[in-house]
């Protein structure tokens, strides 16, 4: 065996090799979401997550081995949800003034992003593991794995199906909130929170700062309503 | 950033504690989130010290789902036979919940006579 293949095969098995291409990988990705403008089709994760697969597969390189190095990043997703707590404690003022709609529209948003995934799903037969994996598409990824864990889904399909819903709704809310005749900034911003998380919050500051602040809310409430409801709705599934 | 950083960590294993301690089915971090935004208004300045930490977690916030996003490679097969129905639920679940939502809030905003700000 030659060196290149000796440092290789020392470095292929070691965490500090794909823990570092996990961060570049994520950085080029952010540096194309900025090139592009931040539009919500150039996801910096979307972007990572396609660079870092194509590297796995040149290499011929296995999930578990990259999950080895990956794993120090993953475990922040834990410390991540809780500081999620933070802005929904920042704008509880905001909360109260308009506690009735936002309620209202928490539980409309969020059953509806539920059943209907599900009863669609269900409909074109995916199977039991699917089902439980898109029930918590609409929350925040971290939140939305350990959901989709507790109930029996594969968590990094619940991963990419969470990040996916997050870009669809961050490109279809302005046309369609504009359709719908939606003019209050708060309707728009909370909508947009429940049903496609932190990428349709980064999407609503981008137009409109009320909006971006109340998408942060329902983002938040929404994570923990789902992980309440999701389990009781998915088992009318089964 | 230490202090911080314990706060955090100490928020989530209360969480994970309580949610299996007590059979709960929602994720231990979801817990420590709400034990947070009760801590913090029990004592602002909590939220004061827990600031400089939050901010920079939550502004790299996307890079955490990286790892589990890669995991799609394992489930190359599953996203390749069944990836257009995936794809028409993600879509129209999505679309709908947007829709539901914006005009639930304007329709309860009109019910009870509230100004639009």
């Amino acid at each position: 065996m030659n060196d290149a293949a000796l440092i290789w095969s020392y470095l292929s098995r070691a965490p500090l090799l794909w823990l570092t291409a996990t961060l570049v990988a994520y950085w080029l990705g952010d540096s194309l979401f900025r090139a592009a403008g931040r539009q919500s089709w150039a996801n910096p994760v979307l972007i990572a997550v396609i660079l870092l697969a194509g590297l796995l597969w040149l290499t011929g390189t296995d999930y578990r081995t990259y999950f080895e190095g990956a794993q120090f990043v993953h475990f922040m997703l834990g410390p991540a949800t809780v500081a999620l707590g933070m802005p929904l404690y920042e704008n509880l003022h905001r909360l109260r003034r308009a506690f009735l709609p936002l309620l209202a529209a928490l539980f409309a948003g969020s059953l509806t992003a539920i059943l209907s995934v599900l009863l669609i799903a269900k409909g074109f037969g995916l199977s039991p593991v699917m089902l439980a994996s898109l029930a918590p598409k609409s929350t925040t990824a971290p939140v939305a794995i350990g959901i989709a864990e507790g109930m029996g889904g594969e968590p990094t399909i619940t991963a990419v199906l969470v990040l996916l819903t997050g870009i669809f709704g961050a490109i279809i809310a302005t046309p369609l909130l504009n359709l719908l005749g939606v003019r209050d900034w708060r309707a728009r911003g909370f909508s947009l929170g429940v049903a496609a998380h932190g990428i349709g919050t980064a999407r609503a500051f981008q137009v409109n700062e009320t909006a971006g602040a109340f998408a942060g809310i329902g983002m938040g409430l929404n994570a923990v309503l789902t992980a309440i409801i999701a389990p009781v709705i998915l088992h009318l599934f089964q | 950033m230490i202090p911080a950083l314990a706060l955090l960590l100490g928020f989530q294993l209360a969480g994970e504690v309580a949610a299996r301690g007590f059979g709960l089915p929602v994720p231990g971090p979801v817990i420590g989130l709400v034990l947070l935004v009760i801590c913090c208004g029990l004592r602002p300045r909590l939220a004061e010290m827990l600031q400089p930490v939050v901010r920079g977690l939550l502004g790299n916030l996307s890079l955490f789902f990286v790892p589990a996003g890669v995991g799609v490679v394992a489930h190359m097969a599953e996203f390749q036979s069944d990836g257009l129905a995936i794809a028409i639920a993600l879509m129209v679940s999505t679309a709908l919940a947007i829709a539901v939502g914006a005009l639930v809030f304007t329709g309860i905003v009109r019910l009870l006579g509230q100004r639009e700000p």
